[in-house]
């Protein structure tokens, strides 16, 4: 039975950044059609996973403490970039940041103050209620309540782009596959980083030993459809996120919790129990997202991080309990790397660390001497037992890669604009995080670029 | 033992929620777990204890089914309280019993009213002289104090001992009156139903949040409270001020007792007819039965009671107040053993929450 849809616009993809546009365009009068290729239980891709969005405020507002101008937040984005974004684009969505808040708490989502151990955002982030799942539930409310049609399990393949316009939406749903011909179209369907054999294009093999943190569903299908047609991209087609996280996480989908934080105050080693990198080279935060790439340089993408009894309450538990040992040599064999070695380097390293005052969160510069590589801050030797082990991988957030849009969020083609083509979310990131992350920008870029393409796509559809 | 495996489960659960954190704001169990790193079975049953099943972290979870993760919190938090009320109820037999069987506690009231009827026909004296002395014409005030101080005290002493034990097993210290006003001001407002930002629960309709089951609990509590008072007071007007019933309308005991009644009434109607649209896997399935039976079993008793107050000076007196009388006496001899303990486990976990919270 093919799809009998009337719909104005169609949205694909069933995130944050969907569900932003879907809303903004029906409160617009604009009759609303999402496809999102998830089945309902789990749907709203990576936006699922999510915790808080970055927003500026010039004070105290909602839960958020104190205030973040402009100028800082601005400053911030260049320091994690290193210069790669779109200040034009780059400063809309800081500015608009601040709008959103309201706009999110009218249309369903809850705020909470920062969670326990991250403090450190309380000023610059807000978190949801309930995290992005009860995010995306309450749009998903909101947007039916407008009229907003929804098909779950309804994956886009291809869009027709003719003389600079879309002309038909295809799509599979339920086995078969159907046509729609709408007056505008919103691509909001996320990175490619499900798809690992486009990653192991850029990666190599390596890259099929990758760990995806978030929805499987988020393929680049309609993403590498677009620029198969011409449309110019944004962002580098070979850099991703990725963090080192637990080498025990599930493929797809493991989220916050597979998250390990214990590294400033442990030792790293590769299968073959070496060191390989400056694990107190600055706080976490600042670290964490190199790891990813560290670890994915490694034999077979694994590293092991190593820590005693003293350590282990130093940081935020983990899904998985530690490996738990009373001998060096034994968490090496439970860990399955070569014990001897691994006793070798823990040595070697303990004999390298010198006296001083360790505080687990400020760089205490308790470094080791004429170690290499060195270990340059919360250097305490490895030596009370039990001694505990958790194994690393590479796990990927989402891909730089995207389309190029102008500040109405417009999609542009070959010859320029596409007429009825509009694009938000991570589909369109790159432009803005060129490299590089920044906490919480992932759900600002998504609010502000949906609410943009969701007011223009109506505005289009309605004349 | 079932219950090892029960609290095997939930310790999984909560362990990924503290790596996770996002529910924080919900209630008064996520900000217990974020303060630990491990959880003994104790911790667990506290935890389970101080969950009201709102539901709200389940529809917030990204881990649940078919996620591998399997994240059910509500379940298994009801599951391991379930199991701790029947695990520490004495006699343990009868909690088993009667928290999983609506009917067989429709079968208790049943047997309540046989006896009651036994009382009334040794008691009674002709049809029509009873009518006219009233209640205590049907049954001597005596008889009827014969039976319900026993069905009254046996049920607390029953109690006292399982909070005991549920006390210790959880890790309580000594109470002060400070831990009482801070969890006794949680429990007046229903604090936790409130889903933390005031919007309630996501009860009957999945992921929409409404107080639909805040209003419905707090209408069966305080209903429930204005008819004990109404009993209570009536109690101590007739030993200390030898004003024995029937009462006017414009009396104490009548007042409290018909809005008690009414409130009450209403509360337990509109609680069954959420139980009825919720999900049952997002509880403990096992015992939805029995919770139902005893919701409805206060139905019976406020409406029966209701309906004494209406038809007390008619023919159905007699009929009434024998169901009324068999209900209410079910109701007691049932409280250690039904969803009626829930309370003063609840209240138990609400001052053992802040007791650590104070030593923060
Ligand atoms: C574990 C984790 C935690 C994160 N935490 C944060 C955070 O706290 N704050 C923050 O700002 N960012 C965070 N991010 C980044 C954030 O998730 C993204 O920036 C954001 O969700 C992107 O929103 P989106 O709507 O563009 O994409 P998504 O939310 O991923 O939505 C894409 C949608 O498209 C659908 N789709 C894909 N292909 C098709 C197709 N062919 N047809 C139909 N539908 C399709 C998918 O099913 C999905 O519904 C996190 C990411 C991860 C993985
Ligand atoms: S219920 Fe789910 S979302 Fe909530 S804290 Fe636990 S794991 Fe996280
Ligand atoms: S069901 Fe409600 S009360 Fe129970 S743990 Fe979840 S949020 Fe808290």
């Amino acid at each position: 039975m093919a799809v009998q849809s009337d719909a104005d616009i169609v949205i694909i993809g069933g995130g944050n950044a969907a569900l932003c546009a879907a809303i903004t365009a029906a409160e617009a009068g604009a009759k609303v059609l999402i496809l999102e290729g998830a089945p309902k239980a789990y749907r709203g891709g990576n936006s699922r996973h999510t915790r808080n969005f970055r927003c500026m405020h010039q004070k105290p507002m909602s839960v958020l403490v104190d205030r973040y101008d402009a100028d800082e937040y601005y400053e911030d984005l260049l320091k994690v970039t290193g210069g790669k974004t779109d200040p034009e684009l780059a400063k809309l969505a800081i500015n608009a940041s601040e709008e959103c808040q309201p706009w999110m708490e009218a249309n369903g989502v809850r705020f909470q103050p920062s969670l326990s151990g991250t403090l450190s955002l309380a000023r610059t982030n807000a978190f949801f209620a309930g995290g992005g799942k009860a995010l995306v539930n309450a749009y998903y409310r909101t947007a039916q309540a407008l009229g907003v049609e929804v098909l779950y399990e309804a994956k886009v393949t291809h869009l027709s782009l003719e003389q600079n316009r879309v002309t038909a939406v295809e799509f599979s749903y339920q086995g078969e596959s159907h046509i729609l011909h709408p007056k505008a179209v919103i691509a909001a369907s996320g990175g490619f980083q499900a798809d690992t054999d486009w990653l192991a294009e850029a990666w190599g093999p390596a890259a099929k030993n990758f760990l995806i943190r978030g929805t499987p569903y988020n393929r680049g299908v309609v993403l590498k459809d677009l620029l198969d047609q011409g449309i110019q991209s944004v962002g580098d087609p070979t850099q991703c996120h990725a963090v080192a996280i637990d080498g025990r996480a599930p493929k797809f989908d493991g989220g916050i919790v597979t998250r390990l934080d214990c590294v400033p105050f442990s030792v790293v080693v590769n299968k073959n129990a070496e060191r390989f990198y400056d694990e107190g080279e600055d706080v976490w935060p600042k670290r964490y997202a190199i790891w990813g790439r560290l670890v994915a340089a490694q034999p077979d993408q694994i590293g092991y991080v190593i820590i005693d009894a003293k350590s282990l309450n130093l940081f935020m538990p983990s899904v998985f309990p530690p490996i738990k040992a009373d001998s060096i040599a034994e968490l090496a064999e439970k860990m399955g790397i070569p014990a001897e070695k691994l006793e070798s380097t823990i040595n070697e390293f303990n004999a390298a660390c010198t006296d001083g005052d360790f505080h687990p969160t400020e760089l205490d510069g308790l470094a080791t001497q004429g170690l290499t590589p060195p270990k340059t801050n919360w250097a305490r030797p490895i030596t009370e037992a039990p001694f505990y082990g958790y194994s690393l991988r590479t796990g990927v957030t989402f891909t730089y890669l995207g389309l190029k849009v102008d500040k109405t969020a417009q999609v542009q083609g070959p010859q320029g604009a596409v007429e009825n083509l509009w694009a938000a979310g991570e589909i369109m990131a790159g432009s803005i995080l060129g490299q590089g992350y920044l906490a919480g920008f992932g759900m600002t870029i998504g609010t502000v670029f949906g609410r943009i393409a969701g007011k223009e796509a109506a505005q289009y559809a309605n004349h | 033992m079932q219950i090892t495996k029960t609290i095997e489960e939930a310790r999984r659960q909560v362990e990924i929620c503290n790596a996770c954190r996002y529910c924080e704001s919900f209630c008064s169990v996520f900000p217990a777990i974020n303060r630990e790193r491990h959880f003994s079975d104790g911790d667990i049953t506290q935890l389970a204890n101080l969950c009201h099943n709102c539901r709200g972290c389940y529809y917030a979870c990204q881990y649940t089914e078919p996620h591998e993760f399997k994240v059910n919190i509500p379940k298994a938090m009801a599951e391991v309280r379930q199991e701790s009320w029947q695990d520490y109820a004495v006699p343990a037999m009868a909690a088993k019993t009667f928290h999983k069987s609506g009917v067989l506690m429709a079968l208790a009231v049943i047997a309540a009213l046989a006896f009651i009827l036994l009382l009334f026909q040794n008691a009674a004296p002709a049809a029509g002289e009873a009518q006219a002395a009233g209640f205590y014409g049907v049954l001597p005030h005596n008889a009827m104090i014969a039976v319900f101080i026993p069905a009254f005290f046996l049920p607390i002493i029953s109690i006292a001992i399982s909070l005991r034990r549920y006390w210790k097993s959880i890790g309580g210290e000594r109470l002060r009156l400070a831990h009482f006003t801070n969890a006794l001001g949680s429990v007046a407002k229903l604090k936790d139903l409130s889903g933390g930002q005031g919007e309630g629960c996501n009860f009957e309709d999945e992921d929409r949040f409404s107080n639909a089951r805040r209003w419905s609990h707090q209408a069966i509590m305080y209903g429930f409270l204005l008819c004990f008072a109404s009993t209570s007071v009536a109690t101590i007007m007739h030993y200390f001020f030898n004003m024995p019933a029937p009462y006017p309308l414009f009396s104490l005991p009548k007042l409290l007792g018909i809005t008690g009644g009414v409130i009450l009434s209403l509360g337990t109607l509109s609680m069954a007819s959420l139980k009825l649209r919720a999900d049952k896997n997002l509880g403990d399935a096992r015992v939805w039965g029995g919770e139902m039976g005893f919701v409805l079993l206060l139905f019976v008793v406020s409406t029966t009671g209701l309906a004494l107050y209406m038809l007390g000076s008619t023919g159905a007196m007699p009929a009434l107040l024998a169901i009324h009388l068999a209900s209410v006496l079910a109701f007691f001899l049932l409280t250690p053993f039904s969803k009626m303990i829930h309370g003063f486990y609840r209240l138990a976990s609400l001052l053992r929450d802040a007791q650590i919270k104070a030593k923060l």
